[in-house]
């Protein structure tokens, strides 16, 4: 698949109950930086955190610069935000290599 | 046993707390939404949403289907995402001819090819909401193997042949007629349209009444509140229950006996007879009235 770059500012998801609202933005050289707010923090902040690492290490993303607003959403909303994100702030939401994200989403 | 879909839950693949809940309502199937009830600027990441939802949650034995878009509007990615997932029924929109349906059809063959799942594998809905759909119903029923059930979609139909849609629902007698006999024809599913007045409980009620009376099979519903209406007015009384358990009853005594001629109180039973005996009886069952195989 063609490298998936942060191109610029994007948002994906909202922050009504369940869900999660992800910003991501370029941050050059300094790796993954994520700014977790969430309601469960303290039980799962953990775990939320690794689910946005481990989705971003397999979309290749590795320098980004995150903020997560998080409602309790399911580690497959997460994932699913974090994937939406990055399309949209790499400027492919309408050309998806869905082969590709199939190879380690299963 | 003939799957039951006397209920199907509209679902906006965007909301994702419903995404996680929708299962939980006892629907006979969910639709997620990616079509109407989404918001252009929110397709990409509602796609993204109902994808990894279906591939993550477990909806037991509750039928799943997606409302695509249509295939010049995002619809292709629609399909390449929700056949990877796993999704059970793509359900097409605005269908007008049976060349939409093929059309539909050879994107989800060569999605499952790609993605290595079985030809065949995903089924299809066609939704009639035109005028043009209604005349063609015959033939897009029978389009493809793949079809499982076609369905009115009123709003739009309605609009279309410039009328609004009323208590009685005259306006729709035409339509639900032809899609009812298309999919009879067919040996599909018909499916009734949504009732909008979520708080009308009572109007709900009779216009699931009507299009029961017509033989649909069930309706899409809007709200979690109408299902257990829809299925009650679906489930069978308790002597519509005894009369198709008798009539179970006696074909079994009769192969046992190895006579060929059956009757019950008098009556020939014949196939039709026994047809709606065993459609009674899945429902019954369906409703918890009953336990199979505990019949006897």
């Amino acid at each position: 698949m063609d490298k998936l770059m942060i191109k610029k500012q994007a948002i994906a998801g909202t922050v009504e109950s369940s869900d999660v609202q992800i910003i991501i933005d370029q941050n050059p050289n300094k790796g993954i930086e994520i700014e977790l707010n969430s309601s469960v923090a303290k039980q799962f902040g953990r775990r939320i955190r690794e689910v946005i690492e481990e989705t971003l290490e397999n979309l290749e993303i590795h320098d980004a610069k995150l903020v997560v607003e998080d409602k309790g959403a399911l580690d497959c909303t997460i994932k699913a935000r974090t994937i939406a994100v990055v399309h949209r702030a790499a400027e492919t939401t309408k050309a998806i290599d869905w082969e590709a994200i199939e190879e380690w989403n299963v | 046993m003939e799957r039951l879909r006397r209920t199907m839950m509209f679902v906006p693949a965007s909301n994702a707390g419903m995404l996680r809940d929708a299962y939980i309502y006892g629907a006979d199937s969910i639709m997620f939404d990616l079509e109407d009830s989404i918001s252009l600027k929110e397709k990409d990441t509602s796609r993204f949403l109902v994808y990894q939802a279906v591939k993550t949650i477990d909806y037991g034995k509750t039928e799943t289907v997606v409302r695509i878009n249509g295939l010049d509007a995002g619809g292709r990615d629609d399909i390449e995402a929700l056949v990877r997932a796993g999704i059970d029924v793509i359900r097409l929109p605005k269908t007008e001819t049976a060349q939409d349906i093929l059309d539909v059809e050879s994107v989800i063959e060569a999605v499952e090819k790609k993605a290595g799942r079985e030809i065949g594998s995903t089924k299809m809905m066609a939704a009639i909401e035109s005028a043009e759909g209604v005349l063609n119903a015959v033939e897009i029923a029978k389009a493809s193997e793949r079809l499982i059930g076609i369905a009115l979609g009123a709003e739009d139909y309605v609009t279309n042949m410039h009328t609004k849609r009323s208590p009685e629902g005259q306006e729709l007698f035409f339509a639900r007629s032809m899609i009812l006999h298309a999919a009879r024809n067919a040996g599909i599913a018909a499916l009734d349209t949504v009732y909008s007045d979520v708080n009308n409980e009572e109007g709900l009620r009779h216009e699931v009444e009507v299009i029961k009376q017509l033989g649909f099979d069930g309706k899409s519903v809007i709200n979690p509140r109408q299902i257990p209406i829809v299925n009650s007015v679906f489930a069978p009384n308790e002597s519509e229950i005894e009369n198709a358990l008798n009539v179970i009853r006696a074909i079994e005594e009769a192969e046992e006996k190895g006579s060929g001629v059956i009757a019950l109180n008098g009556k020939m039973i014949d196939k039709p007879i026994v047809e709606r005996a065993e459609r009674v009886l899945n429902l019954a069952e369906a409703a918890g009235l009953i336990k199979r195989g505990a019949q006897e």
